[in-house]
């Protein structure tokens, strides 16, 4: 595993895959600061974000708007989104509101690592 | 949860974050960014913007904008129809696939351009009957078309919004005109002061021994009410009234006023009568400041009755006037009158140690002497007093230690650490 990153948002990088933790309430100061993490990983060339949200209790109105925003850049980016580790309340949050049309939902971690891989290894330009 | 419920929740939830944060006075770009995300995080709206009307049609300012593009300028000027129809509240509708009908066609200059950005809905912000602004709003996460009930949440969250715009731009203006208020009062202030000064000078003028002694007064009796704690209101009015404490002389006859030796009685008895005067001249002014008139009546009041023109004593005297009493025998002392020159700085001294309690109040002698030990001992920022006296005046090894004695006698509270109490 690659080295922490950011000094407000936790966030490490394995391969092209960038890991940013959500953090226990997601509103606007702390989505904003995630949205500036996952910009900063898709500039440097990040084509999967993981958004790790085990430590997430609540997304309100705000932390909804702030991760369109991000998938919407990693969606411009070619990126793929993927978040894990969400409670089933927010689950059910996001299913209501359709946010996961946009983005894959796994249980944990290294399913996402995972299904970033899957991505990764299906975007690989293929020799003939 | 079922999700009509969780819905509702959701909603109910925004809406109390949206009132809390139009209802603050935290940073307007910030209160109008949050909304817009509240607006678009309720609905999972992917895209948003909140524009500003100005008066007139041909200027609108985009205040906030969201998932349209960093470097995208929106630049809108509402023509008279689209404005009409914004203003009776109807949407206009750039995508009617995501919604039934709501009638309007938008100004095709922008429509298509907008459309392109993703924008889909765009809902008036209508505050008193003004068309305050505009929030432009894009398609849902969902896929699906916007429902009834979703479009009266979004007019009442575009609402709640313009409200806050509303409110803090009515805020800006009060407050803009509270500080030119506050500038007018501050130039107002300085007239009066300034036409104050020169008619105190203009009394002066009258006795040629006593040249600037009213702005003098007028400044140590600011010095003492200062040391004794008063506001900045009250510290003008004292200044005013030392400035003005002698006016009543106008009505003396300049050779009185000018004599060159100590006056008789009966010419005494005439000067007498300038501090009476001077109430009678002042009473009809309306000043910004309290009881100047009578600050200039009671001047002449002693402590232990003896003074005129009433023969009032202690509490009956009012405080302003034991200061200038102070004031203006501190500078007849100090400066050289026809019939003698200025006493030294230990003679005056001792002679508000012989009449403090009787012509002079304790607190006041205190006050000053507190004042003009702060100097003398270099703890004062600025050497006003010392100024006023002249060059050499105080240059006296005994003066601090004289005047830290008599503190000490005549306010034993403060003796042990006089200079630095008030």
């Amino acid at each position: 595993m690659g080295e922490p990153t950011g000094s407000f948002v936790r966030s490490h990088c394995v391969g092209s895959t960038a890991v940013i933790y959500a953090s226990d309430y997601l509103n606007k100061l702390t989505g904003e600061r995630i949205e500036r993490e996952c910009r900063k990983q898709l500039d440097g060339g990040c084509r999967a974000l993981v958004i790790d949200f085990s430590d997430t209790q609540l997304v309100n109105s705000i932390g909804i708007s702030i991760l369109l925003g991000i998938i919407d850049v990693a969606e411009r980016s070619g990126a793929r989104v993927i978040f894990s580790d969400v409670n089933a309340h927010t689950v059910e949050l996001f299913n209501m509101l359709g946010l996961t049309r946009h983005v894959v939902l796994v249980r944990n971690q290294e399913e996402a690592l995972l299904s970033a891989d899957h991505t990764a290894s299906e975007a690989l330009p293929t020799s003939h | 949860m079922d999700p009509t419920t969780q819905k509702l929740v959701h909603t109910f939830e925004s809406l109390a974050d949206l009132g809390q944060e139009v209802a603050g006075t935290g940073d307007f770009s910030e209160m109008v960014r949050t909304s817009l995300h509240l607006l678009l995080g309720t609905l999972a709206l992917r895209r948003g913007a909140v524009i500003e009307c100005n008066t007139g049609l041909d200027k609108t300012t985009c205040l906030s904008q969201w998932g349209i593009g960093d470097d995208y300028t929106l630049e809108l000027v509402l023509d008279q129809k689209d404005h009409d129809h914004l203003l009776n509240g109807s949407f206009f509708v750039l995508n009617s696939e995501l919604v039934d009908d709501l009638s309007g066609t938008f100004n095709p200059l922008y429509a298509d351009e907008l459309r392109a950005r993703g924008i889909e809905i765009i809902v008036p912000m209508v505050v008193h009957g003004e068309l305050r602004g505009l929030v432009l709003l894009g398609s849902k996460a969902s896929g699906e078309n916007f429902t009834e009930e979703d479009l009266g949440i979004v007019r009442a969250m575009a609402r709640h919004i313009g409200v806050g715009i509303h409110s803090r731009r009515l805020l800006e203006q009060i407050e803009q005109r509270a500080e030119e208020n506050r500038r007018l009062y501050e130039e107002l202030r300085d007239i009066y002061s300034d036409t104050v000064r020169a008619f105190a000078a203009a009394i002066d003028i009258k006795d040629k021994y006593t040249q600037g002694h009213s702005e003098r007064v007028g400044r140590y009796s600011e010095i003492i009410a200062r040391e004794l704690g008063w506001s900045e209101q009250e510290v003008e009015g004292i200044k005013i009234a030392g400035y003005l404490h002698d006016v009543g002389k106008l009505v003396v006859e300049r050779d009185i006023i000018n004599a060159p030796y100590r006056i008789d009685a009966k010419a005494s008895s005439e000067l007498n009568r300038h501090p009476a005067a001077g109430f009678e001249i002042l009473k009809p002014i309306n000043h910004p400041y309290a009881d100047i008139p009578l600050m200039a009546k009671y001047h002449h009041e002693r402590m232990d009755g003896r003074g005129y023109p009433e023969g009032l004593t202690d509490e009956q005297i009012p405080l302003g006037a034991k200061i200038v009493c102070l004031a203006d025998s501190f500078d007849a002392m100090t400066t050289d009158r026809p019939y003698r020159k200025r006493r030294s700085i230990e003679d005056v001294i001792e002679d508000f140690r012989q009449n403090t309690g009787t012509q002079f109040d304790p607190k006041v002698v205190s006050a000053f002497c507190r004042a003009l030990l702060k100097e003398l001992q270099g703890q004062a920022r600025d050497k006003r007093i010392t100024r006023m006296l002249g060059k050499g005046y105080l240059e006296n090894e005994r003066a601090a230690s004289l005047v830290q004695q008599l503190i000490g006698e005549i306010d034993p509270d403060r003796k042990s650490n006089s200079a630095g109490a008030a």
